[in-house]
């Protein structure tokens, strides 16, 4: 199974990247972004067939080393 | 007293820890490598500066698996004195042997340069030997510093004095122009709450000797090799009548503090001393 | 198989062809083929530079390894050896400005570690074309960002360097990268392979298709592969290179190796041959053992693989196992790939099965080796003519829209400085706009936005960081500092390539000397455009040529360095760029000088003659945007002597801070002088010089004018005598010109003060004009 882990930043969380990035869009014309939020995706390949199985393992994972948990959160995806 | 001081894949301070320690300091040093779980019977752990394990993922994010990393939490948790400095605090913050998180710099950018620190609380071992209120100027050297907590984390670690150094001006305003990479509260440096573990972004052994430019780093070193031989003293009492003038000095000096900690009556007895004997046992 | 269009493709000629199969006796295989086109490219071979590179002087009793290894080496005492090179990284930095300034930084680095040094210290010289670009802006932010990220990350500090902007290097920029390591002087690691049966090692990155240029591939079964799968960008670890440094370091403090080489251009090929060639032996390795980071390479892809972060080991038999445990401890894996064997051969098998089988000979000292064609280019002669009469020398400077490239507070500086000036009753008060202008342009302004980036401290030997002169880092154990600086003017070189060359090689080693080090070596990197074409030729002889005397006359031998040909864009070639890094020695650290001056009413002593030299000028290029007339005239006697006495004066602690005219000329000097001091001013007083008819023109040049061998040291007041002194005996001339104090830069020529400008307002000017370009970027 393919498990896919995207971590950002909890919207708490100020993301200068992702300003930035914003403000380059906005000055290229598109006006109609309003924000950027940046982060990270992760494909994990796993030995199990088990979707269940396969989503617990990423998300065991994704918790203990992936995402730090003061600032990030994230989301899986499992196929 | 002797320094271990931990050596991570892609630590790159270690050997400017190890020569404040042993050539300026003169004092006993060894490398902890970090696929060891052996301590060496150090007396004080410093985690270097670097970029460990690549800084792969996050900055920190893994050297807290590394096998001497146990060992660290095992000697943080019976009072030894340990020092994150830069890299070496972002892992405390990974390993949660300190709060918070790191962000990338406000400006995104890396920044190597000399800042001013106003230092806060006199009463870890790393910071014993300075004033209240004392300005250091040490240089910084990193890309992630932005200290981030969320403002729970925050209220309550300021609530607990546990921030120990601040970035300020060369006067030792706080003053968000002199804060260079947008940490919370201008925190530069930061304990737990049995105040035995520290990390720092700014680099006091770069600032060690006066041909480098600045000695005002000597005041974190001079701190715990102090604070070492005054738990070697039968009574620490004298060291803390001193704290405690300085700390009423600094709480009559300091017109506005962030956070909740000058409202504070500061707490004077830290069990500092009995924290470093625990640390020494092995 | 092999027709015209596949050897065009492999830059090989018809006639080089002949001589490859002449050597092998038969039509070489592809793979063969891949592997002379390689190691007979410009870029390994120097066919076009080597008759000329030759000339060079690289003797003397200080160096204990001249051109021909990874790196040069001096003697600096206490037993140990200084371990230098300097390199470009030019165009891998104009397709991905970060990853390609990234691995110019690793490869210059492993360079070093080869020779068995620390590598203690980086520079770099960059050259791009103007910030108003937006795309120039990019680059600029992407190259330091690329340096930043992997000297920073692998912990060696960048403690020096210099930028500067012109438009020639608008679509060609240069990045050109200096390291320096420290090492026993009796342990100097070679890269040879010898002894056959020797173990042959592969340790570091997986090799993929990376850095395989399209250009160089095979036949056309390789072709009919996708290019997406080979990409030209090389993508750099220094998490990986910061473990082989600390690994090779490790290894070769047993004695269990034999020779060390990375792979750098053509990879695994180059490393073979070369390694074999100097050992006398050959070397013969089975590509299915080294490892792949992509399936179904091919030999060919292998072989040309420039895959970062690799090394090639060779180990003495019956060691392998003390050799693979350090790189275990490590996390590296050392994978045993071949011997070295008798026979002089590369020999390279697929499983066991031959595939290539060339004698090392053929691919090294029998590459081909030209004397192409050279003519003078025409417009030399041309803008070697400057008219100063001309020129108004004021009129450009005294309106707003004049100032040209300052950004809008830094004009309104230079115009409330004007009226400042005026105010005061003081005449002509413009020439303080004008120093202004010159301030805030780019190539003259702080460097600091770039450098903050840079970690420079890091190892805790920095003395004299970025900014002030030479870089200076102290040596630990020992009471000695090494100073280092890279120079080049293009500009110069293009007015006139053989002094243009001179003046660098001068320039680096002065700023050596101000910092009080004596200089011992130095190593260049020649940025020029196509050889092909005679004019490129003739500037590539000539510059080499003037370093060959200039190092002659300062005793400092060129111990290594690196060609960059082919600098073009549509036919346009960059201006003739040899940047000089030169390396020198201070017996006490704790002498150390640089350019910012101390205190106040100290006096300030102008070493050497103001000849009020405009040629190739800041001024001219700035105020009147001219790039003519002469390169200032070069004594290479007086500029030994001046460098002997700077020298002295640094130990016997008699210069309190020591600046090198260059760039601007001596207002601009003294001005910098003045920066990064808690606001000490100046006021001097200098000669009229006599250049054009126009009075202010002449005013112009003695302020601006940028003849060479000139110093401005301070002297505490009761040392002046002494100083003096020392200069007359060193048949130098000088004369004080002012003292430091209050908070102003007061400048007077013959009698009648010219410039007066508060140091807050100037410093302000010269500190933020690149921040301020920069700002106006868009991601």
């Amino acid at each position: 199974m393919r498990a896919r882990v995207f971590v950002t930043l909890k919207p708490s969380v100020f993301d200068p990247q992702g300003r930035t990035i914003a403000d380059a869009l906005r000055s290229l014309g598109y006006q109609n972004v309003e924000d950027v939020r940046q982060g990270k995706y992760f494909e994990l390949d796993l030995a199990t067939t088990e979707a269940a199985e396969a989503r617990t393992v990423a998300a065991e994972v994704a918790g203990r080393l992936l995402a730090n948990p003061v600032i990030e959160s994230y989301r899986i995806e499992v196929d | 007293m002797r320094f271990g001081i931990a050596v991570f894949p892609g630590s790159n301070c270690d050997e400017d820890a190890f020569h404040a320690a042993r050539d300026v300091l003169g004092q006993d040093a060894e490398y902890l490598w970090h696929k060891d779980a052996d301590l060496k019977g150090a007396d004080v752990v410093i985690l270097p500066g670097g970029f460990a394990h690549g800084d792969y993922l996050r900055t920190g994010a893994m050297a807290r698996f590394s096998p001497i990393m146990t060992e660290v939490r095992a000697f943080a948790d019976r009072g030894g004195p340990v020092l994150g400095i830069c890299n070496g605090f972002q892992i405390l913050l990974e390993s949660g042997l300190l709060p918070g998180a790191m962000l990338r710099n406000r400006g995104l950018k890396y920044r190597c340069e000399h800042v001013h620190l106003r230092v806060e609380q006199i009463d870890t071992p790393f910071t014993s030997a300075a004033r209240a209120g004392q300005v250091l100027r040490i240089p910084i050297g990193h890309g992630e510093g932005n200290y981030f907590a969320p403002s729970e984390m925050l209220q309550r670690i300021e609530a607990n004095r546990q921030v120990i150094l601040r970035y300020a001006d060369p006067e030792g305003r706080l003053d968000d122009a002199w804060n260079p990479n947008g940490s919370a509260n201008a925190i530069a440096g930061l304990c737990n709450e049995a105040r035995n573990v520290v990390g720092m972004m700014p680099h006091p052994e770069r600032a060690c000797e006066a041909l480098l430019g600045s000695v005002d780093g000597r005041a974190i070193f001079d701190s715990i090799v102090g604070a070492f031989r005054s738990a070697d003293q039968p009574s620490p009492r004298l060291r803390r009548s001193a704290m405690a003038s300085a700390e009423a000095e600094r709480l009559a000096l300091q017109p506005s503090v962030v956070g909740a900690a000058g409202n504070r009556h500061p707490s004077l007895s830290m069990g500092r001393s009995a924290s470093l004997s625990a640390g020494r046992s092995r | 198989m092999i027709d015209p269009p596949v050897l065009e493709r492999h830059g090989l000629t018809p006639d080089e062809y002949d001589r490859i199969v002449q050597f092998l006796g038969r039509e070489p295989n592809p793979t063969e083929l891949g592997i002379f086109s390689v190691m007979w490219s410009e870029h390994c071979s120097y066919k076009s530079s080597r008759v000329h590179l030759k000339t060079l002087p690289s003797d003397g009793p200080q160096v204990l390894q001249g051109p021909g290894e990874n790196a040069g080496a001096v003697d600096i005492g206490d037993g140990l050896a200084a371990v230098f090179k300097i390199e470009s990284h030019n165009h891998p930095s104009f397709i991905e400005p970060y990853q390609g300034a990234a691995t110019g930084v690793g490869g210059i680095i492993r360079d070093i570690f080869t020779m068995g040094a620390r590598p203690i210290a980086l520079l770099n010289s960059l050259r791009f074309g103007p910030l108003e670009s937006r795309g120039t802006r990019r680059l600029v932010e992407g190259v330091v960002a690329g340096i930043a990220g992997y000297g920073n990350s692998i912990g060696i500090p960048t403690v020096g360097g210099e930028i500067s902007f012109e438009p020639s290097y608008a679509d060609n920029p240069l990045v050109n990268v200096f390291c320096l390591g420290i090492a026993r002087a009796s342990d100097i690691v070679k890269g040879v392979a010898s002894g056959a049966g020797n173990p042959v090692y592969y340790v570091g990155a997986k090799t993929g298709r990376d850095g395989i240029h399209g250009a160089t591939m095979a036949s056309a079964e390789f072709d009919e592969k996708s290019a997406d799968k080979r990409p030209a960008v090389q993508v750099g670890d220094p998490f990986m290179e910061k473990l082989l440094l600390e690994a090779c370091l490790e290894v070769m403090r047993t004695d269990a190796l034999v020779g060390i080489q990375d792979m750098g251009a053509a990879g695994l090929t180059c490393s073979t041959t070369e390694m074999g060639s100097r050992g006398g032996a050959g070397v013969e390795i089975d590509v299915a053992l080294v490892p792949q980071r992509e399936t179904g390479m091919t030999p060919y892809e292998i072989m040309l693989s420039e895959s970062q972060e690799r090394m090639l080991l060779v180990v003495k038999r019956g060691r392998e196992n003390e050799v693979e445990r350090i790189f275990d401890k490590w996390d590296l894996h050392a994978v045993h790939i071949g011997q070295v064997t008798a026979d002089g051969m590369l020999r390279v098998k697929d499983r066991g099965q031959v595939v290539a089988e060339i004698p090392n000979r053929a691919l090294t000292d029998e590459a081909p080796l030209y004397e192409r064609p050279m003519t003078e280019p025409a417009y030399v002669a041309e803008a070697q003519k400057l008219d100063l009469d001309a020129l108004d020398c004021l009129a450009e400077a005294s309106t707003l829209e004049d100032l040209g490239a300052l950004d809008r507070s830094a004009k309104a500086f230079a115009l409330h400085s004007v009226a400042d000036g005026r105010a005061r009753g003081l005449q002509p008060g413009d020439l303080n706009s004008v120093l202004l202008s010159i301030l805030g342009s780019p190539t003259v302004a702080s460097k600091r936005w770039v450098y903050r980036q840079y970690d420079h401290m890091v190892r805790t030997n920095t003395i004299n960081p970025p900014g002030l002169g030479a870089g200076v880092v102290r040596i630990k154990a020992t009471d000695r500092a090494l100073a280092m600086s890279v120079d080049g003017n293009g500009r110069y070189c293009y007015l006139d390539p053989y002094r243009g060359a001179m003046l660098a090689v001068a320039e680096a080693a002065r700023n050596v000397a101000c910092a009080g080090a004596r200089p011992l070596g130095a190593t260049n990197c020649l940025n020029f455009g196509n050889p092909e074409r005679p004019a490129i030729m003739w500037q590539f002889a000539r510059a080499v040529e003037g370093i060959g005397a200039a190092c002659r006359a300062l005793d400092v031998p060129i111990t290594g360095g690196n060609v960059s040909l082919y600098n073009e864009t549509d036919g346009r070639a960059i201006y003739p760029t040899p940047t000089i890094g030169v390396v020198g020695l201070l017996e006490r650290a704790d002498h150390v000088v640089s350019r910012r001056f101390q205190e106040a009413g100290d006096a300030v002593i102008l070493l050497g003659d103001s000849r009020g030299e405009l040629g190739g000028s800041e001024y001219l290029k700035v105020m009147h945007d001219l790039v003519r007339g002469m390169p200032p005239a070069l004594d290479l006697d007086v500029e030994h002597r001046l460098q002997t006495l700077l020298v002295t004066l640094a130990a016997e602690r008699l210069m309190r801070s020591a600046h090198d005219c260059s760039d601007g000329g001596l207002a601009v000097t003294v001005a910098e002088c003045c920066f990064d001091t808690s606001r000490i001013g100046v006021e001097i007083s200098i000669d009229r010089v006599q250049v054009a008819r126009e009075s202010r023109m002449n005013v112009c040049a003695a302020l601006f004018g940028e003849s060479a061998s000139r110093v401005v040291v301070s002297v505490v007041p009761d040392d002046v005598i002494a100083v003096l002194e020392r200069a007359a005996a060193a048949d130098v001339p000088a004369r004080v010109v002012g003292r430091t104090g209050g908070e102003r830069l007061r400048m007077g020529v013959g009698g009648q003060i010219v410039i007066d400008q508060s140091v807050d307002d100037a410093e302000r000017v010269w500190s933020t004009a690149i921040e301020q370009y920069v700002a106006k970027r868009v991601a």
